[in-house]
Parts: structure tokens; sequence; C-alpha cells
């Protein structure tokens, strides 16, 4: 598996320049084929201009990738014949139904007129659309549209599938079924990077994960190796009263022996911990020196948290930075 | 959702199988059939949305009519006269208002995100195009067969007889197609829909009514006349007017088809231009 003939995605040095603002700046990759290869970043870390990089719809202005063994600007057309993106946007055609949009991809990709509507129908059965069928898309509902898209995208299936945001916008159900989907393809051999704003959808469906902002890989890794890098979790704590937060923050910092953030929320206080043991008896101190809390959670680190730790800004910052 | 409501997600339920596993590519889809395909989508297209056929039911109705009765008397004190000179120049005057229509859907049409899905295949890349040209091409089918049955019922005898009016029509088609080329590369150049619609219909004016379609143009002034004399849409309306009434030169005809040489070679490569690097 290590060999560089496995490697599904390998680049160097990814650069684009949108006028003054360098949205990928020197991105380096290495993506073993087969599994889900996780794209964690927030908007307008350069997520999507790296993917549209290596799906070939963008030229790189500099730095050279090899997506399945093929230079993405020497081969283009070799890469496009395997790789298969499915873009943020709904890439399907609004004004025509499900129906047609299968069969018109497949024609598109070199199916006879038969074999076109077979799969077309194979496809709407599988991704649970069949009753829409015959519906214009622009009636579907968002989770519809995503796994119609998905279906688009696989209608050859591809070595290589490009998920950016799959789930951004859905329901927890049709989340849930966009990950199932993707798990069947894997599970069929076919290698996905995704790009995700969530660090829970990272953790969910990815072997590795890296980590982008401001157009670099900031860290990369596993997702639990990612979340050990941020330590266990962290301790949300909302106070009754806002003019105790300096006395809280010093009993907390010293009850837990690591630094407390005072969140923007000027009730409330945050604190990465390694290990939950120390968390209740800092809560007991809290109320032994007479400060009440209203609130507490003990949580899994947040993307923001990850980029806290990775970039000492937040995601949110690194966005209005960024646009 | 559909109404079929299970407490687990339906996709889950299915074996994966087959359906994840359809790796083997057929052969690539030759240029023709590429074409032919997304046609199909402009028909589709039409059929979901009847009401878009109006502009080309009514434009020819009310401009033959329009011109025929309003200025048949003023200019060639007799309607019946005028419309023989007048008809073979509203059809051409319909036809290429019709293919405006063309910049500006391609305009909305490049913004929706299947674009993106349609420029990573390995199809011939101008397909989508030439696709969506033929698909218009029914639609000026249309606008013409109409503006023709319509002089016809009100007195327009084509001196060419069947075979004229039908070369006159194929000759008319081709010189769209040909025009439509500057249309695209507007609808790619430009911004909104809109600032499209304002240009062509600017681009059209001018070359449809400094031409010969609706007098004479020895009439105009020596300026206007120049200006004429290299208006391909006047070589067109000539040409069309002289197959029509069955004396037309094959010097008129060639004309035409120079200019439609022209444009192709002209526009169709900075269409496929502006194309390949629409959103980089």
């Amino acid at each position: 598996m290590d060999s560089p003939s496995e490697l599904a995605i390998e680049a160097r040095g990814l650069v684009k320049v949108f006028g003054e603002a360098r949205a990928v700046d020197g991105v380096d990759l290495a993506v073993r084929a087969g599994g889900v290869y996780g794209f964690l970043g927030p908007n307008g870390a350069g997520k999507t201009t790296t993917i549209r990089m290596l799906a070939t719809l963008l030229p790189p202005d500099a730095g050279t990738a090899r997506v399945l063994g093929h230079d993405i600007v020497r081969d283009a057309d070799a890469v496009r014949g395997r790789v298969s993106l499915t873009g943020q946007y709904v890439s399907v055609d609004e004004q025509l139904t499900g129906s047609e949009n299968l069969v018109m991809l497949a024609r598109l990709l070199g199916h006879s007129w038969a074999g076109a509507k077979a799969r077309a129908g194979e496809l709407l059965d599988s991704f649970g659309l069949t009753e829409a069928a015959g519906r214009l898309v622009k009636t579907y509902s968002g989770g519809m549209r995503r796994r119609l898209d998905i279906a688009a995208s696989i209608v050859v299936t591809p070595d290589l599938l490009f998920l950016d945001e799959p789930t951004t916008g859905l329901d927890p159900r049709s989340r849930n079924q966009v990950w199932d989907i993707v798990r069947a393809l894997v599970a069929e051999g076919t290698t996905v990077l995704l790009t995700t704003q969530y660090l829970d959808e990272a953790d969910q469906l990815a072997d590795r994960v890296a980590v982008i902002d401001r157009g670099r890989v900031v860290a990369e890794g596993t997702p639990s190796e990612l979340k050990a890098s941020v330590g266990s979790g962290t301790l949300h704590v909302r106070l009754r009263d806002p003019q105790h937060r300096l006395k809280a923050e010093r009993v907390l910092s010293q009850a837990l022996g690591v630094p407390v953030h005072l969140e923007s929320d000027p009730a409330a206080l945050s604190a990465r911990v390694s290990d939950p043991e120390p968390v209740a008896r800092a809560l007991a101190r809290l109320s032994r020196s007479g400060v009440a809390v209203t609130h507490f959670t003990l949580g899994q680190p947040s993307l923001d948290e990850v980029f806290l730790t990775l970039t000492g800004r937040t995601a949110e910052d690194s966005t209005k930075d960024t646009t | 959702m559909s109404t079929t409501a299970p407490a687990q997600p339906e996709v889950a339920e299915r074996p994966p199988g087959s359906v994840f596993r359809a790796r083997a590519r057929p052969p690539r889809p030759t240029a023709l059939s590429a074409s032919l395909t997304f046609a199909w989508r402009a028909l589709l297209k039409i059929k979901h949305v009847p009401q878009q056929l109006f502009d080309i039911i009514a434009v020819p109705i009310v401009f033959t009519l329009v011109f025929t009765y309003m200025l048949g008397g003023a200019l060639a004190r007799s309607t019946g006269e005028y419309l023989q000179f007048l008809l073979p120049g509203v059809v051409t005057q319909t036809v290429l208002s019709v293919t405006m229509y063309t910049g500006s859907t391609l305009n909305g049409d490049v913004a929706q995100g299947v674009f993106d899905r349609f420029r990573s295949l390995p199809i011939w890349r101008p397909a989508i195009l030439v696709g969506a040209l033929l698909g218009d091409a029914v639609r000026y089918l249309i606008a013409s067969t109409l503006a023709i049955a319509i002089g016809l019922l009100i007195g327009f005898h084509p001196g060419g007889g069947l075979a004229g009016v039908l070369l006159a029509l194929l000759l008319l088609l081709v010189f769209a197609f040909s025009l439509s080329w500057l249309w695209t590369t507007l609808g790619l150049v430009l911004r909104t829909p809109q600032s499209v619609t304002q240009v062509s219909m600017t681009v059209l004016f001018l070359l449809t009514f400094a031409s010969n379609i609706f007098v004479d143009p020895r009439t105009m002034p020596t300026w206007l006349q120049a200006a004429v004399a290299v208006n391909p849409v006047a070589h067109l309306v000539t040409a069309v007017r002289g197959l029509m009434h069955g004396t037309a030169t094959l010097a008129q005809i060639a004309w035409v088809l120079l200019c439609c040489a022209a444009l192709v070679a002209v526009f169709a490569p900075l269409t496929m231009h502006r194309y390949r690097h629409q959103r980089e």
C-alpha cells in the first residue's frame, strides 16, 4: 500500500492565484488509493479551488499533481476519464427531470439510448429517487438534489470521486443518506476525496484528514491524531453573573492546570482539557468559591478549536481574512 | 423527501453492488452524438417550459402584419405589391430576432453548476454549443415557417415556388446558425442575461434596419447606402428574396455563404476560448 503507485493523488506545491489573493498557496498532498480522504477547512480556505485543479477544471498557476498516475495538466483527458466531481453547488440541470439528467449524462459518456435508460433506472432506484424520476429537479428537496448529483457523478463509476461539501445545508437524515452512499462507493473500491467544514463528518467518514487554511495544509493525519493534538475535549462553562468571570478564570485555571479562554459571550469561558478527571473537581471548586454556573459541557473539540490550536485563529476569523 | 418514510435511510437498505461498480466505460461518443444529446437537452427545455415558444410565435405574427399593413400603404402605395417585396425580409428579420435569445439563454445556462460537469466530461467540447444551436435551429424553423404561412395567407406569391422557398429557408437557417456564434460570444463575455439582451438588440437593430428589408436602399442617402452594401444581413435578404421569387444569382448566394463562413471562423473560436476560460 505504501508504494508510490498506490497513491491516488500526489500533489506538490500547487498554487492558484486569483488577482491579488493566493487562493491555494503551495499545497502538498499524498492520498492513498482506497478509502475516504477528508479536506477540512473553513469557507475560503482553498478547498474547492484545490479539488477543481485536481479534477482538471482549473489549471494550476504553479506546482504539479498526478491523479491516478496521470499529470493533471499534460494528461488532463486521462484524468477526466477516471475521476468525477460533485461540486459544492448542485451540478445537475434543474430544468430537466431527474431521469433526463442521468440519461443525458449516460449518453455523453458513450452509452446507447437503451443502455443510458437502463443505467439511469438502476441509479434512480438505488438512490431512492424512482418516484421523483419524472419530476423537474427544481422541485426536489436539498437531500434529493444531492443524491441525484452524486448519482450523476457515478454514471460510470469513477476510480476517484471528489465530493465538495456534500452535506452542507442538509438535514441530519439526508446527511446520513449521503454518508451511506459514500460508504457503499468506498466498499466497492472508489477512492473518495471530500471537503467538509465539519470535524464530525471527517471523523465519521475519513481515514485521513488534511486541515487546510489560507491555501495551505496546516496539519495532516487520522481524525484521532488530529483530535489528540487538540486535547480530548473542551470544557465550556457559562456563569450566572458575568461579573464573576475573572474570578472563575482564576479558579478554573488553577484547578485544571491549563489556560482558560474568555469567550465573546461575557458570561462564558472555555478550556481545553486533556483529561476529564480534574473537570469535576474544578467545577466543585467553582461552586465552593461562590461562582454560580448555569451551564457546562465537556465536548469533543470542534473545528474551531482544531483551528485555534493549529493556526492560532478561529475558523471564522480565517474566513474573514481570506474573503 | 418521498412519501415512503422508513426508519432507516432507504439507501442503506439496498445491497451495495453492481450499481456502484459500473466501471466499464463505453466508447467515447462521437462529436455528432454528443452534439445531438445537447440538442435533445435544448428540446427538452422547450418541452418543459413551452411558454418560451411565445417569442417565436408572437414575433413572426406581429412583424408580418404590422410591417405589411402599417408601412405597406405608405411605402409602396399598395399592401399587396409591397408584401411581395417585404415578406422575404420580414421572414429574415423574424429569424434573426429569434437568434438573439441564444446568447442570453447561454449566459444564464453557464452560470448553472451543471456546466462544471459538462466541462469535466471527456467529450468533444464544442458539442455543448453546437448542440444548443441545433436545438435553437428548431425554434428558427418554427418562427420562419410561421412567418411564411402568414405571408401566404395574406397574399404572398413566391415566384420561386416551393423549391425556392425551401432553399431560401435553408440559406436562412445556415446564416442564423452562423450568426448565433456572435451571440454565444456575447453571452459568454457579458455578465448578465439582461446586458446580453441589450447589446444583442442594439447590434441586431443596426443590422436589420440599415438593410434592404423594408425599403430599397436607392432611396437612402449615399453614406447609408454604403453601410447597406457591406451589411451581411442585406446580402442575406437579397439572396432570400431572390430565391423566393426565383431570381437569385449564384453570386448572391455565394456572398451569403462567405459571410457565414467568416462569422463562424471569427466567433466560434472566440466563443470556445471564452468557454474554456469561463470561471477561471
